[in-house]
């Protein structure tokens, strides 16, 4: 618009300056000038629709503006800043007209009465929010998490624990990016604090085709609990079947991942997760194990031989595929099947292999108010082979042999009325009899059941009561109660379903 | 199968998934901007609505399936006033479609242009659930959904400039309907004027103003927080001190605690959609909803003693 608008200047002003032309060009010369006055008049036209539309714009806030106050006073003054307003626009159209660009957004006259927002979620560059767990409880077994507890954020110890309390960062990095970071704080036996850099990764959001990457430090995409945060799970601790294959710590590595988002009719994600897969997050894989009373690190029994990624074969490759089918309006499935490969620390050539299945049901009324009420059942079966190296300095000698563990656990949480959440949990484990069995009481069959009862008196803070029955193979009954109190601070990213 | 036909097989489906119809695929979050979506996109578009108009619009489940309507739109209408923050964030994630990433014209926001109400100056969660941006349930006052129906007219022309003609055709359509609409309204609510009206939740504000009612006294202690008997029992000795006759309450919400304060004070229960489509009779579009939401309270400001 700006464009014609000069053209039709110039075509004004060469109206003035081209005088006296020839006798034979004057027709040509009045068609022209008949053209330029056209477009003269239609730029002038334009400039006026334009600044119609900015005074009804305009007319629109201030009547917005003057539905929230009371009182005649106050709408004259406010229509007398319209016809003041209205005035100024008018005086502008009459003087030489500058052309705004069309994108600037009009001001909304400040006026003293009015609220100064200081603070707004979504101004600020990220989510920034502190989420605390804590738990108080007693236990017939006297070191709960030697045997009974052996999630890293579960329950500690008889009398008060607090195993999470976490900072979650995540934001827009640019046009490209999303970060995301979880730092997690936790206090030992002795009261000492311990950190952890939970997940700290990169996601891309403009990638083509369906896909994201994801690179850094994360959850691989196992299941279902195994990539959530503690604060979003139904019970106060992890399921035992999780923290045999994947340890206290869950599945968590340096690593990239993949996933594709498939055009199918219906959800269908596919994922490939690659992870350097050492450490103690990578409990089945490259994990140096636990120090014995002479100071060696053992994994399963077996002196473990420090072995570090050298080649794209010691990498641990975890893929996944996941689809959702909504059942009904208010019925809605979501079921996968995940796996995980890689080498472990026990032999040169040692290998891990761990499998699963999951499943989510959720029923939620369509008038449904805050969430409630609803019922979802979860649940997971995992399978893991544990290829074991030979120790013969071991003793017993072990041999080379396949160590294999499966179970599941299966939940449900209904939410009976606003704010309650009653649940209740069955779990069950078991394994081959492997040579290292003999050494580790823990391992046998076990089966767990624990009901509990959730509180939520808002959706910042949460108290949840459970009881737990264990039943061990070679420890026999051991029953646990425990309170959970959760309190966040802040903005926290929205979770997934 | 040799990598090459896997490959070329894998684009062709994307192929289709991308050229599937030459109308603009837009999904609404709530019903609301859905039937205005409707009244401006008419048969150019294919309209997807999230939110059940049933349904809390703060509490609407981030289901994968909506992931998948995301993945495939051209356009997504939403209110960007934090109504949808609990839910819509992960979903768009998810979709992982660079059209509707901020700041394009297929990321549609309803709010702009608009001054919403009640916003907060400072942020203090003690308050209850407050919405930083201001009173997100800015549509049910007809003026704004008059400039809503102008944005999205103004968005979708963008998106499909040989329809442009079309669009503004329906918006003109669409605004001088609803202006002889709120005409009749206003004298229908004429005798409710300035009567002050008991809500369930802080949803109405805005309808208010325009009718220049007074909804202002909830059952909520505050946005979010059930209510509780101490609070129900100020609500009543105020609703019988001041006579008011009328008690709004949504479907997705306790009706029980509203009848029992009907029932102790004699005032009317009237039970308002919160979107198009949430009761009878509203399934028509924006402005059958309106017009149910004005008949039900005259009707009630009329047979209440």
């Amino acid at each position: 618009m700006k464009k014609l608008f000069t053209a039709g200047l110039a075509s004004a002003l060469c109206l003035g300056t081209f005088a006296l032309p020839a006798q034979d060009a004057n027709e040509a010369v009045k068609k022209q000038m008949e053209q330029m006055q056209e477009n003269f008049n239609r730029a002038l036209k334009e400039q006026r629709e334009y600044f119609e539309k900015v005074i009804g714009a305009q007319s629109n806030k201030i009547d917005a503006l003057t539905r929230q106050v009371e009182g005649t006073q106050q709408k004259q003054a406010e229509a007398a800043a319209k016809e003041k307003l209205k005035a100024e626009i008018e005086s502008a159209l009459a003087a030489q007209p500058k052309p705004a660009a069309p994108a600037v957004e009009v001001k909304q006259p400040w006026s003293p009465a009015q609220a100064i927002p200081l603070v707004k979620a979504g101004s600020a560059y990220m989510n920034i929010s502190f989420d605390a767990l804590m738990a108080a409880g007693s236990s017939t077994a006297g070191d709960p998490a030697a045997q009974l507890q052996l999630g890293d954020h579960d329950p500690l110890r008889r009398g008060f624990s607090l195993r999470n309390a976490e900072i979650a960062l995540d934001g827009a990095v640019d046009p490209y990016f999303k970060g995301f970071a979880n730092i997690v704080l936790k206090l030992d036996k002795n009261n000492d604090t311990a950190i952890e850099l939970e997940e700290t990764y990169l996601q891309s959001t403009s990638l083509p085709g369906g896909l994201q990457l994801k690179a850094g430090q994360f959850f691989a995409a196992f299941g279902r609990q195994n990539p959530q945060h503690p604060h979003q799970w139904a019970f106060v601790d992890a399921p035992i079947i999780l923290t045999r294959a994947f340890g206290p710590d869950g599945l968590r590595n340096v690593g990239a991942q993949l996933s594709w988002l498939t055009p199918l009719p219906f959800y269908t994600e596919a994922f490939l997760g690659v992870f350097n897969g050492e450490g103690g997050t990578a409990h089945s894989f490259r994990n140096a194990g636990e120090p014995d009373a002479a100071g060696t690190l053992r994994y399963a029994g077996r002196a473990t031989l420090g072995q570090h990624l050298s080649s794209g074969a010691d990498l641990l490759f975890a893929p996944r595929i996941a689809s959702s089918f909504d059942l009904s309006d208010t019925q809605t499935l979501l079921a996968g099947v995940s796996a995980a490969f890689g080498p472990n620390d026990t032999g040169a050539n040692s290998r891990t292999e761990i499998y699963g299945a999951d499943l989510f049901w959720k029923w939620k009324p369509t008038t449904a108010h805050a969430g409630f009420p609803f019922v979802s059942w979860q649940t997971e079966f995992l399978y893991r082979r544990f290829g074991a190296g030979a120790d013969a300095t071991a003793v017993p000698v072990l041999p080379a042999e396949n160590i294999t563990d499966w179970g599941f656990y299966s939940q449900l949480a209904w939410g009976f009325t606003e704010r309650w959440v009653a649940g209740l949990r069955g779990e069950f484990v078991s394994g081959n009899n492997a040579t290292f069995d003999r050494m580790d009481v823990f391992r046998g069959d076990r089966t767990r059941v624990s009901p509990a009862l959730t509180f939520f008196p808002s959706e910042f803070s949460k108290v949840r009561l459970q009881y737990n029955y264990d039943h061990g193979q070679n420890f026999g009954d051991d029953h646990s109660v425990w309170l959970q109190l959760e309190f966040m601070l802040g903005a926290h990213g929205a979770h997934k379903y | 199968m040799t990598m090459k036909t896997l490959l070329s097989t894998l684009l062709a489906l994307l192929g289709l998934a991308a050229t599937a119809g030459a109308k603009l695929n837009v999904v609404a979050t709530t019903p609301d901007f859905g039937a205005i979506a409707k009244e401006i996109g008419g048969d150019k578009i294919d309209l997807t609505t999230l939110a059940k108009p049933t349904e809390d619009p703060h509490f609407v489940d981030a289901k994968p399936s909506f992931i998948v309507k995301l993945s495939r739109a051209d356009a997504l209408i939403e209110g960007g006033a934090e109504l949808e923050v609990g839910w819509l964030p992960p979903l768009v994630e998810g979709a992982r479609n660079s059209k509707l990433e901020a700041g394009k014209p297929g990321r549609i926001l309803c709010n702009q242009g608009l001054a919403l109400l009640e916003v907060p100056t400072s942020l203090d969660r003690s308050k209850g659930d407050i919405h930083a941006a201001g009173n997100p349930h800015y549509t049910t006052d007809p003026a704004n959904a008059k400039i809503c129906a102008a944005t999205i007219a103004g968005a979708l022309a963008k998106l499909d400039p040989k329809s442009a003609d079309y669009f503004q055709a329906n918006l003109v359509k669409f605004t001088a309907r609803l202006d002889a609409k709120l005409a009749e309204w206003q004298k229908l609510l004429e005798p409710a004027k300035g009567k002050r009206i008991v809500t369930y939740h802080n949803s109405w504000p805005y309808f208010a103003a325009r009718f220049g009612l007074k909804m202002d006294l909830f059952l909520e202690p505050k946005p979010g927080i059930p209510p509780t008997p101490s609070h129900l029992a100020e609500v009543i000795t105020r609703v019988k001190a001041e006579n008011i006759r009328a008690i709004v309450v949504e479907p997705h919400l306790n009706r029980k605690t509203a009848e029992a304060v009907a029932g102790h004070t004699g005032a009317v229960l009237l039970d308002f959609a919160p979107y198009p489509g949430g009761a009878k009779g509203t399934e028509g579009g924006y402005i059958e909803w309106m017009d149910t939401l004005v008949h039900s309270l005259a009707k009630g400001f009329a047979t209440a003693k």
